[in-house]
């Protein structure tokens, strides 16, 4: 990557955004970049959206609220038009399409469907839906190394559960191959 | 005939030599005493800090030889719970009047007791507020006529005078809660005991304790010393019994 | 040291470990409680103690106790619960001890909102309680420096046995970023041989805490006394940072905290247009950089000074203090939990500027 990348996980509470948010963060921080993770503020919290936004830099990082990110990822329907609209041209956005049965609409972004919660329940947790977007999104820009971002999710969250790591790696694995077709040209 | 000069009674030294600021028959200075050579005999002294309302008491560093500090209003609990926790090793006094202890500051006493914390209480009880001019305190007899109450307490506005003791009595945590009056010697000795006892629970590391004195105010009930202490034990005792009302080691010997 | 992601609240926390302080007295309130959940089981580990007070008000008094201990304390809290702090602090201040206060502030007045806002810097600034007084105050803008400024404050509160007030809005609170602490951490003050803590009057004469001078001569002599306190503070510890500051600047703006940080990405993106902007951030809000921000204000391209903050206007009336009417001031701010975006504030500039998008 280059300069900076803004992303913001947005969902429902409970969806897992903010701990996708957190491990890119510490991700990131271990290769070396300048992060901030920061939670929803300001009358963004009302409307259905939990969100975090994550930015991650080359540089010392300057305002903490980005007016119009460079990605988004969101889970719901109240996402998708809350940040749908936001994306910088040239931008990337990741929708949901287990639970977002419609499009942002824009033919200035990169949109990628990926029904993670679909993926997660076949990988055999459904609670998973948030790493599947992760890995899609890694998948996708590059922001972080693959590897990096594996031995984060091991460290963060395979040592509470170990007996949920191998199916959570399995959610991971699906999502970052559906976004490595995607981006082959292929279709999801 | 010779005679031979046996010192049988002098001042405790943990007070200092100041001459009290105190008002004629007020007992504060007996209670300071009683303080004092509880500390002396336990010797502690050398480890104790005094938290000093705001009242008629705030001066009592002055008449104290041992380290102190100065609570605002109603605070003593509060500092002496922020000092004992860091020093657990120290032995730390609040002395509190019924305006600092049962008004403004109920709920720093309350949550210092309930939490257990192991510092000791002395808590006068005069039944008005003394040094901002005798106003009504919640611990003021139903009719007794103060600045704020000319024409009595009022008990339809007012409620019932506080029962401390009892009040801080129901709390579950352990703690050692007893009623005392200096208004006689004999009172005066047994408060002794009691406070003495509570400094040596504290000494033992082992509970909060607080001991209430019932105390006169002559200058602001507006009668002479001697009719004081018979107006506290003809109009406060009957209200404020005497007794403890809780103590560790009668619990521990019953259960 | 790696580097630890974390949020600024257990940054805070941890900080004071660091510094040596482990002593923490505190009451639950949004949005900063993340700190008590984390000290609460931090600081046994490392052997400090770990009160939560029945109030703000007894928060405020055991501190007021505790630190006559000698040994560090601190407490964290947010507006409404820094308000019932402010009796203990006139009496901490009048006594000279030395005592932290963390205000992650949200907006006001009254119970208002749990969103970040600047709104207590009239308070925290010009002091919120009774008497002639003042608190050190520092204004960290982001993670990082709120670590650095929380072990500072330690230092200077012993220093000069003065209450020292760290202020951040909740986004600085509620942050996570990067963070490094110091290799090792400091030892917990010895009180022993101390000339003012508390410590028994043993081989010694006793000693008396206390705010209460009944004697007006004694009283203005500690007033004084403080007053003068205050002057070598003035002298020695002002703080502030420049961005982009340069003769070349048409507009400087004046922002504290995270509002700074905001500013910064205006101020690089205006560059990219072609317009010269600077910044100012004063990082002491007490003592404050009246010289400097006098100096850097009358450059000789500056046409106007743009005060941005987080509130309907505070700090701004410090700035007109400081220009002496020698430069325009023109205020931009939000409140009540909104932000304002670095689209806002490069609309602010242009419109002072009479340039058009």
């Amino acid at each position: 990557m280059t300069g900076q990348i803004e992303v913001v996980f947005a969902g429902f509470g409970g969806q897992g955004v903010m701990t996708a948010g957190q491990l890119l963060a510490y991700t990131a921080m271990d290769e070396g970049k300048q992060v901030a993770w920061i939670p929803s503020y300001g009358p963004e919290m009302r409307g259905g959206t939990a969100n975090c936004t994550v930015v991650v830099s080359e540089h010392r990082i300057g305002s903490p609220i980005i007016n119009n990110p460079g990605a988004a990822c969101v889970f719901n329907r109240p996402s998708l038009d809350k940040f749908g609209e936001l994306i910088r041209p040239g931008g990337l956005l990741l929708i949901n399409s287990s639970l977002i049965d419609v499009k942002s609409g824009r033919d200035d972004v990169t949109e990628l469907l990926v029904p993670v919660n679909d993926i997660a329940i076949r990988a055999g947790n459904p609670k998973a839906a948030n790493m599947v977007m992760l890995a899609a999104f890694v998948a996708m820009t590059d922001i972080v190394s693959f590897d990096a971002l594996e031995k984060m999710f091991r460290e963060k969250l395979g040592s509470k559960k170990k007996e949920l790591l191998e199916v959570n790696l399995k959610a991971f694995a699906e999502g970052r191959m559906l976004a490595e077709k995607e981006k082959a040209g292929g279709k999801a | 005939m010779a005679y031979q000069a046996n010192t049988v009674f002098t001042r405790p030294a943990s007070l200092s030599e100041t001459i009290t600021h105190y008002c004629p028959g007020c007992t504060h200075g007996i209670i300071h005493r009683l303080v004092a050579e509880s500390l002396d005999e336990l010797g502690l002294r050398e480890r104790a800090v005094g938290v000093a309302p705001v009242g008629c008491s705030v001066l009592i560093y002055n008449y104290f030889n041992c380290d102190f500090l100065e609570a605002p209003h109603g605070r003593a609990p509060a500092l002496a719970t922020g000092f004992k926790r860091i020093r657990p090793d120290m032995i730390v006094f609040t002395y509190q009047g019924d305006g600092d202890l049962a008004s403004i500051g109920m709920g720093e006493i309350v949550h210092a007791a309930n939490r257990g914390e192991k510092f000791t209480t002395i808590f006068v009880n005069n039944a008005i507020y003394g040094m901002t001019g005798g106003q009504m305190a919640p611990t003021t007899m139903p009719g007794q006529r103060t600045t704020t109450s000319p024409a009595g307490r009022d008990v339809d506005l007012a409620g019932y005078p506080i029962r401390m003791a009892e009040l801080l009595s129901t709390l579950r945590t352990p703690a050692y809660v007893a009623r005392t009056s200096v208004h006689t010697p004999m009172h005066a000795v047994q408060a002794k005991q009691a406070i003495k006892k509570a400094f040596r629970l504290q000494k033992e590391n082992r509970c909060f304790s607080l001991v209430e004195v019932l105390s006169t105010c002559p200058t602001n009930w507006g009668i002479a010393p001697s009719d004081a202490t018979r107006w506290l034990a003809e109009n406060m005792l009957p209200y404020y019994p005497l007794g403890v009302f809780k103590d560790p080691e009668r619990e521990e010997a019953t259960s | 040291m790696a580097k630890k992601l974390m949020k600024g609240n257990e940054a805070i926390g941890e900080a004071a470990i660091c510094a040596g302080a482990l002593n923490y007295f505190a009451y639950p309130i949004t949005p900063q409680s993340e700190v008590a959940e984390y000290l609460c089981w931090r600081l046994p580990e490392v052997g400090g103690t770990f009160v939560q007070a029945e109030s703000e008000v007894a928060v405020g008094n055991m501190l007021f106790g505790a630190a006559a201990s000698g040994k560090r304390v601190f407490t964290t809290s947010s507006s409404p619960g820094i308000s019932l702090m402010q009796e203990a602090i006139s009496y901490i201040a009048g006594a000279q001890l030395p005592v932290v206060f963390v205000n992650i502030m949200r907006g006001g007045p009254g119970l208002g909102g749990i969103l970040p806002a600047q709104s207590d810097y009239f308070q925290a600034v010009k002091a919120g309680g009774h008497g002639d007084y003042h608190l050190i105050v520092l204004a960290p803008s982001s993670v990082q420096e709120a670590v650095d400024l929380m072990i500072l404050a330690f230092d200077l509160a012993d220093k000069y046995r003065n209450p020292v007030m760290l202020i951040g809005d909740g986004m600085i609170g509620q942050m996570m970023e990067a963070v490094e602490f110091p290799e090792e951490h400091r030892k917990p003050n010895d009180p022993t041989g101390s000339d003012w803590a508390l410590t028994g009057a043993k081989n010694r004469k006793a000693r008396i805490t206390k705010s209460l001078f009944l004697d007006p001569v004694m009283l203005e002599e500690n007033s004084f006394l403080l007053a003068e306190k205050y002057k070598t503070i003035k002298k020695n510890e002002i703080r502030f940072e420049k961005y982009k500051v340069t003769d070349k600047n048409r507009i400087l703006i004046m922002a504290y905290g995270t509002m700074a940080r905001i500013c910064q990405t205006a101020i690089d993106e205006l560059e990219q247009e072609g317009i010269s902007v600077g910044l100012f951030r004063p990082v002491s809000l007490y003592p404050f950089p009246e010289q400097d921000i006098f100096t850097e204000s009358t450059r000789k391209n500056i046409e106007k000074v743009l005060v941005v903050e987080m509130s309907v206007g505070q700090m701004i009336e410090d700035i007109e203090r400081c220009l002496k009417g020698q430069r325009e001031i023109d205020f931009y701010g939000r409140t009540g939990g909104i932000v304002p975006t670095p689209n806002e504030v490069k609309d602010k500039v242009r419109q002072m500027l009479g340039i058009k998008k």
